[in-house]
């Protein structure tokens, strides 16, 4: 037990006594006292980075489960422990933002604040978790914490619909990564990621691989809503505006990224990852931007406006992980690990501006009541604020100076560049579309930030169409955006002191073969007259001719396909999905039980005889069968012609007298068989239940419109479904009959004067040797006379026609 | 109108305690020949169906009052705790044995537990039986 375990779980211990505090001081707002537990921990794992900085790592376990090789191991790196701080110092802010929207009168705090800590504890596990089983779990309740947030206004129609969604797409994706968990576990016979990274070699050798990889990538696709499992985010945008900017801005969206980094030492290296990484990365990119400009809603917007970066930032892990390729100390491993370092500073930078959006998005919708863009407008001179937060977080977004969005942009850029000039992988023939599909995203993420502040705070204020009257928010509101967009700044004027603390011990954790190699490297706002520059300029130009003729080619949007709505594939989906159970369940779940023995009967014949047919063990033997008289011939074309006659008579009468016929006559099969004891009990039971069977005929209901004497029509299927039965146990029989496998145990029981004092052998098995099988069977005698004496006494319901049969 | 069923009545009279003796014998015979609690209870049981075929059920009912679903009780109760006897004496459930003892009159007897096994299948048949068979006459 460590420090950093009980930092962990201090926010799920916490999370227990958040209903209890919310009822005993109901004056005081009671995010107050959750503030606390992100605070201490921020702090306390702060205290660690100096320790990154010098190179080093730490290890703390504590066992769970240890035979299954399951422990629940903190390993504190530069990837783990830059995302810890990022979870609680943007959820610490994220509270305080919280105190001041969510109103103490109407709101149910205590859920909020309960699902909000065991979401952090989540993240914080997710991220500092060497186990992958305790990842996994962790990650799991992620996605559980998530879903109980975006439903948080569970009255919505809406919200429910994006957190079921959510819920749906996350959970395939966290099944599929346990899958590859179980396949890499296999493969390399451990649980720790450590351990997996240190046979990497053994791990893309081997044939699980590809599927293992995939199944992970999964993972991490859907959670960090890569595409095309981006779908469920901007439903999400139905949670409270601070879930929306926590998690789904800065903190679980990143779950993903995070898994993508913390594997590459493992997987990287190799074509595929580079390949579907960095190009489902960069589709994401694009997709997003060009759907983030038709958006109408503000979160909608930046919903689609996360997806692009994320998207950005995949890419770049993906360009990355091409410096796994190289050896240490070779010129490629700095030039491609370059790309790693732009992902994980715009990682940084995008948590810190986005979450500020999202805030002040926020603060728009709560101070005029709407989100809609149409509706809003010329609120900078009402809200100077939010405005000034707005333009510093859009700018950055857009990547421009002097704000942090700019540096990371321009070092994507060069990642992208370097990118196209690999020569591995077949990169050669299609390297240069990486630029040109990162610019034109660029392009269009300019344009969406323009639009965000433009439509928001600029033109004409329009009063009649808001809900309320707009006016600044609280200051309780406006510190933590205050304190991003005073980040993105700082970051920008400062870079490397995030550079030496944070990005360079993450690089560390991605690519191990690159430590030390940007040692006496600094991030630098100026880098003078590059490629990248020019592209940069390009961009703003581009961006500023499209954002004046918006109106000319927004249209455009309207002409996208159908099928291009990959909302309405998830519905279709979905509903095809119930649709197609429904049709497959009323198909075969008919409710006759005619066709349940059917399936029955054809399961037998298909496995039984199947099996039988396939290991080709039908045999006949001959060797050891009993010669054949007259009276065994007579009696079995008795019963032949008896057997026949209840199938084929019309009249229930007859088939019931044929069927005593079958009866007696098996009892005189048992007297030629010598088995008198048989014979007398089989002669006495097949008289009662000839008896009974005629009681039951006789108050037989009369069929409408058919007379009693209605006989059973001929059907083909039945007809073949019986001759195949039929002959499968004939054939069974027989087979089985040849073989002897053991010395019969009868001439045991041939003692049984000496043993059990019986000279009746078959009364001694029964009452003696086996007398267990006896005491069980008179228990069913006496449950079926206890079950027939009710039945027929306790009829609770009125005596329907159909009852009267018994 | 009543029937009048003399003849049948009367011989059932007759035949009831030959069925019966029938039972008894085949009950006790079991042990060295055919028969045993299953058979011997089912012809008991005969017999006394033949007793409430013959006459009405309301006056065997009252010349018998036997509850059956009692006598299932006791038959399963007694077949029980055989086994629970066994246990009591140090052995496996259900372990049976038997002894040869010379009573004064009747000779060298052989007295074997497992016939008290057979008593509880015995009592347990005959109260299945006749419930199954009275419930659902009662019930028409």
């Amino acid at each position: 037990m460590s420090w950093v375990h009980l930092m962990i779980v201090l926010p799920l211990l916490f999370a227990v006594l958040i209903p209890l505090l919310y009822k005993a001081f109901p004056r005081i707002h009671t995010g107050w006292f959750v503030l606390v537990v992100p605070v201490v921990i921020f702090g306390y794992l702060a205290t660690y980075l100096p320790m990154l900085a010098n190179g080093e790592t730490a290890l703390y376990e504590i066992p769970w489960i240890p035979y299954l090789d399951i422990n629940f191991t903190v390993f504190v790196d530069g990837l783990g422990l830059i995302f810890a701080l990022i979870i609680s110092g943007i959820g610490a802010l994220v509270i305080i933002y919280s105190i001041y929207y969510l109103s103490k009168a109407r709101e149910a705090l205590h859920n909020f604040y309960v699902y909000l800590m065991m979401f952090m504890g989540a993240m914080l596990g997710v991220v500092l978790s060497d186990n992958m089983i305790v990842l996994y779990l962790f990650w799991e309740l992620t996605s559980i914490s998530s879903f109980l947030l975006i439903a948080y206004w569970y009255q919505r129609k809406q919200s429910r619909f994006g957190a079921q969604k959510a819920m749906l797409i996350t959970v395939l994706g966290g099944f599929a990564m346990l899958a590859s968990i179980i396949m890499i576990h296999n493969i390399t016979g451990t649980f720790s990621i450590r351990e997996v990274i240190a046979q990497s070699d053994l791990l893309v050798q081997h044939d699980l691989f590809l599927p293992a990889m995939l199944l992970l990538l999964l993972g991490a696709f859907t959670k960090s809503a890569q595409f095309p499992f981006h779908i469920w985010l901007p439903d999400a945008m139905e949670a409270p505006t601070p879930i929306s900017a926590y998690l789904h801005s800065a903190t679980m969206v990143k779950a993903g990224i995070y898994l993508v980094a913390r594997f590459t030492p493992a997987f990287g290296g190799t074509p595929e990852w580079f390949w579907i990484v960095t190009f489902v990365g960069l589709f994401t990119l694009i997709w997003g931007s060009l759907n983030a400009v038709k958006q109408r809603d503000l979160k909608g917007l930046l919903a689609f406006s996360t997806i692009s970066q994320l998207g950005l930032i995949m890419s770049l892990l993906g360009m990355g992980s091409a410096a796994l390729y190289f050896n240490p100390g070779d010129q490629g491993v700095q030039l491609h690990a370059y790309a790693v370092l732009a992902a994980v500073f715009h990682l940084i930078n995008h948590s810190t501006f986005k979450g500020s959006l999202f805030m002040v998005v926020g603060i728009v919708d709560h101070e005029t009541g709407t989100r809609d863009m149409r509706k809003l407008g010329g609120l900078m001179t009402i809200m100077p604020v939010s405005f000034t937060l707005a333009v510093i977080g859009s700018l950055s977004m857009a990547g421009l100076p002097p704000f942090n969005g700019f540096i990371s942009k321009e070092m994507f850029f060069t990642g992208t560049l370097n990118a196209a000039n690999l020569d591995i992988f077949n990169m050669a023939t299609y390297g240069a579309i990486i630029p040109i599909v990162a610019w034109v995203a660029s392009v269009f993420t300019f344009i969406y930030s323009i639009i965000l502040v433009y439509r928001t705070f600029l033109g004409k204020y329009q009063p009649e169409r808001l809900e309320k009257k707009a006016h600044e928010a609280p200051l309780g509101m406006l510190i933590p955006p205050s304190i991003l967009g005073f980040l993105v700044l700082a970051i920008f004027f400062f870079p490397n002191v995030i550079g030496d603390y944070a990005l360079k011990p993450m690089v560390a954790s991605i690519i191990p073969s690159a430590a030390g190699v940007f040692d006496d490297y600094t991030i630098s706002w100026w880098h003078g007259f590059v490629p990248e520059l020019f592209m940069t300029m390009a961009v703003v130009a581009l961006g500023l001719i499209l954002f004046a003729t918006l109106n000319r080619w927004i249209g455009l949007y309207n002409h996208m396909p159908q099928w291009m709505h990959l909302n309405n594939w998830f519905k279709h989906g979905l509903s095809g999905m119930e649709r197609g159970s429904h049709k497959v369940i009323d198909w075969h779940m008919t409710g006759y039980i005619r066709d349940y023995l059917m399936y029955i009967f054809i399961t037998i014949i298909l496995i039984v005889g199947g099996s039988y047919f396939m290991l080709n063990d039908f045999t006949l033997y001959t060797d050891n069968l009993a010669s054949i008289n007259l009276f065994e011939i007579v009696l079995a074309l008795v019963l032949l012609g008896s057997t026949v006659l209840v199938m084929a008579t019309r009249s229930r009468l007859t088939a019931v007298v044929s069927v005593g016929v079958l009866g007696y006559v098996v009892a005189l099969f048992f007297i030629i068989l010598r088995a008198p004891d048989l014979a007398l009990t089989q002669l006495a039971i097949e008289t009662v239940s000839v008896a009974l069977y005629l009681l039951c005929f006789y108050h037989l209901p009369k069929l409408k419109g058919r007379g009693e004497e209605e006989g059973e029509k001929f059907k083909v299927g039945n007809f073949i479904i019986a001759l195949g039965i039929g002959s499968l146990v004939t054939l069974l029989a027989l087979s089985v009959n040849g073989y002897n496998l053991f010395e019969p145990i009868s001439t045991y029981y041939g003692d049984s004067y000496d043993l059990a004092g019986a000279a009746n052998m078959v009364n001694a098995i029964l009452a003696d040797f086996r007398a267990f099988d006896t005491f069980l069977e008179i228990f069913v005698v006496a449950i079926a006379a206890l079950g027939v004496y009710a039945l027929v006494r306790l009829r609770l319901e009125k005596r329907g026609g159909t009852d009267e049969s018994q | 109108m009543k029937v009048n069923d003399v003849i049948l009545q009367t011989v059932t009279k007759i035949v009831v305690f030959i069925i019966f003796t029938f039972a008894f014998y085949l009950f006790f015979a079991g042990h060295h020949d055919t028969g045993g609690g299953f058979i011997g209870g089912l012809m008991a049981a005969s017999a006394l169906v033949l007793l409430y075929l013959s006459y009405d059920i309301d006056t065997i009912s009252k010349a018998i009052p036997i509850n059956y679903r009692t006598l299932i009780g006791v038959g399963v109760s007694v077949s029980t705790l055989t086994g629970i006897g066994s246990i009591l004496l140090g052995y496996p459930f259900l372990s049976h044995t038997f002894e040869y003892v010379d009573f004064p009159f009747f000779g060298e007897i052989e007295l074997a537990t497992s016939v008290l096994f057979e008593f509880g299948v015995l009592f347990t048949v005959v109260g299945g039986t006749l419930t199954i068979i009275l419930s659902i006459s009662e019930d028409v």
